[in-house]
């Protein structure tokens, strides 16, 4: 009994942490999709309506397949430029020089990410490096327009999340004893095979782990796209931005942002099986 | 009730000393962040004003919606707005003969708005328009006078769009000869099609900074929308980025302020409100590092530079004042087909 009790008492601050910061505002926001606006009066009901209108204005809907595009594009872009470059500091790399090269590669986590998103927009603009960079090796006679679009923002992503997906992978591979490729060479693989059927099925866990994690920030991010995007196109988050700003419509915004969390769910099962927060 | 409870909490939490004697809270737009401003009222009144940035009049009634009375003393709020925050009894009523609304340019007084039954609950601070905003290096100045030559294939992907579809819908309807007060179910039609021809040649749909950015960085070369709000900022080191009001006219905005019902510094937040419209405070406000834009009150004319009124345009008033609608002030109902056809644009 006694043991019980202590037992509670540990868990007791981790669950009222859970229970007020997590169950209490997701079920005031599940309460708050089902409730209507009268007006500027909020209605509490058990009404579908505002989920509805995920069917009937196309605009919303267009929004949710936009945020996956871009979402899924990102995740994808990030692991393939990410993994190199965890595996060059983790096996090509000096030792005693792979602190500083991780702390290189995270350098930009430095930076405030408005200003990031901000120095990108300067970067891609139409009088901006890149164009001149491109004018000037004479690849083209017109500035290319960069800036303000899905390049734009999934430039802006990568960039940050190449970052946080290097680092679960180096942590990953790190873990890995050398005697697995030294058993797979002395069996007679070469070092595609050791790659393909040794290496990259042991790392999927950290790979895993961290394009869950882009996958999740990505998707809820309001900032990236609003300023690199250019509102050429909406996604998600900024469509719930608009619904709060001048008509304050949190029942929508709460049918909406469940969605989102809708999305993450299923992209949480799709990786469970390989999602090991530990390798973090 | 319990949402409500925890939501007032942390409004609460967020504003250190809410409530304290000798200190004022306010709601307020950028504008009124600037210290140069702030500053003058807090030493001679040896207050300490608390001001809270918001942007949307939703965002601000939710916050309001989320305290408790006594909260907030002072809101700054969107013109065409103050009906919504008296019909949710949060603006208190304006002792008039304190007001030297007498001094004000006549058309930006608004009497419309800002009383409601009689009553006057807010003042106007601060209008200017939302027109176009141009790089006059860049393109012929002559063609940025009509509306349909702005957004015509000549200047193709070379144009951004301001990011808040009322004036924006506004410049529209007014290019469609509709008068902003006469936008309705009926005419969203035409004014989504001009909304449609606009969007087809805009580079971006871009917020304050980022269209400022744009214009400044040559990204484009017109801002449908923009006005002195965005370019009197760069007028010193970018003389070339000016604005015009068309021949068709354009949108007029305005910013009123008002004491906020329940306030347990009601003398205070008076005299915050009559320093903000007083001529000092007019010229402060008017030439705020956030953005620039014409004091309602006509007597700050006393006090700006001829620098900062040739930026303002201090003598075009009349003619602008004369050519400008007020921009759209819909209804819930219309407010939700408007901002539905918006996004519908943008997703196009």
């Amino acid at each position: 009994m006694t043991g019980t009790r202590a037992g509670w008492g540990f868990v007791a601050p981790a669950l009222i942490w859970t229970l007020a910061f997590f169950v209490l505002p997701f079920a005031v926001m599940g309460a708050m999709s089902l409730a209507t606006l009268d007006g500027r009066t909020l209605v509490w009901g058990l009404s579908l309506s505002n989920y509805a209108e995920l069917a009937e204005k196309a605009y919303l809907w267009r929004a949710v397949v936009v945020s996956l595009e871009i979402t899924l594009t990102v995740t994808a872009l990030s692991v393939l430029l990410a993994y190199p470059l965890a595996w060059i500091i983790a096996y090509r790399v000096p030792e005693r020089w792979q602190r500083l090269a991780l702390l290189l590669a995270i350098l930009p986590f430095w930076t405030s990410y408005v200003v990031r998103s901000y120095a990108w927009l300067l970067v891609l603009s139409r009088e901006g490096v890149v164009n001149q960079a491109l004018i000037g090796l004479g690849l083209t006679a017109e500035p290319v327009t960069l800036a303000n679009t899905r390049l734009a923002t999934v430039t802006g992503f990568v960039h940050f999340f190449v970052m946080l997906l290097t680092l679960t992978i180096y942590a990953n591979l790190r873990q890995l004893s050398p005697n697995y490729r030294r058993a797979a060479m002395d069996l007679g693989a070469n070092a595609v095979q050791t790659f393909r059927h040794v290496i990259l099925p042991l790392t999927l866990p950290g790979i895993v782990t961290g394009a869950f994690l882009t996958f999740v920030l990505c998707i809820g991010d309001y900032i990236t796209p609003q300023i690199l995007g250019g509102n050429t196109e909406l996604t998600v988050p900024q469509v719930i931005m608009v619904q709060l700003g001048r008509r304050a419509d949190f029942p929508l915004a709460s049918a909406l942002a469940l969605v989102l969390m809708a999305l993450v769910t299923l992209a949480y099962l799709a990786g469970a099986r390989w999602l090991r927060v530990d390798r973090l | 009730m319990i949402l409500r409870t925890i939501l007032g909490g942390t409004a609460l939490a967020c504003i250190a000393g809410a409530g304290a004697a000798q200190e004022l809270n306010a709601l307020v737009w950028c504008d009124h962040t600037d210290d140069a401003l702030i500053e003058p009222f807090e030493q001679e009144h040896g207050v300490t004003v608390n001001l809270r940035e918001y942007e949307g009049t939703g965002a601000a009634l939710a916050l309001l919606d989320q305290s408790r009375p006594g909260d907030w003393d002072v809101m700054v709020i969107d013109g065409i707005d103050v009906f919504r925050a008296v019909e949710a009894g949060y603006l208190a009523e304006l002792p008039v003969d304190e007001l030297p609304t007498g001094d004000f340019f006549p058309e930006v007084v608004m009497e419309a708005n800002n009383v409601v039954d009689g009553k006057t609950y807010a003042v106007t601070e601060k209008f200017g328009y939302n027109t176009i905003s141009f790089n006059s290096d860049k393109v012929d100045p002559a063609d940025m006078d009509d509306l349909a030559a702005v957004w015509s294939e000549k200047y193709d992907g070379r144009l951004s769009i301001y990011d808040y579809y009322l004036p924006v819908m506004g410049l529209a309807a007014i290019a469609e000869g509709i008068p902003t007060a006469e936008i309705g179910a009926d005419n969203l039609e035409t004014i989504g099609g001009t909304l449609s021809d606009m969007r087809a040649r805009a580079a971006s749909v871009a917020g304050v900074v980022a269209a400022q950015t744009a214009l400044a960085t040559g990204e484009v070369d017109i801002v449908v929308g923009g006005g002195e709000w965005l370019t009197a900022v760069l007028a010193e080191e970018r003389p070339e980025l000016t604005w015009t009001i068309p021949e068709q006219g354009a949108v007029r905005w305005a910013q009123s302020i008002g004491v906020v019902e329940g306030s347990e510094n009601p003398d205070l937040a008076l005299e915050f409100v009559k320093y903000i419209v007083s001529p000092e405070g007019q010229a402060r406000l008017a030439t705020s590092s956030c953005f620039w834009g014409m004091p309602a009150n006509a007597r700050a004319g006393e006090i700006l530079t001829d620098e900062q009124k040739a930026v303002l345009r201090w003598d075009d008033q009349p003619d602008y004042l004369s050519r400008t609608q007020l921009y759209p002030a819909p209804d819930a109902d219309l407010d939700i087909e408007m901002q539905d056809l918006w996004l519908e644009t943008l997703q196009q």
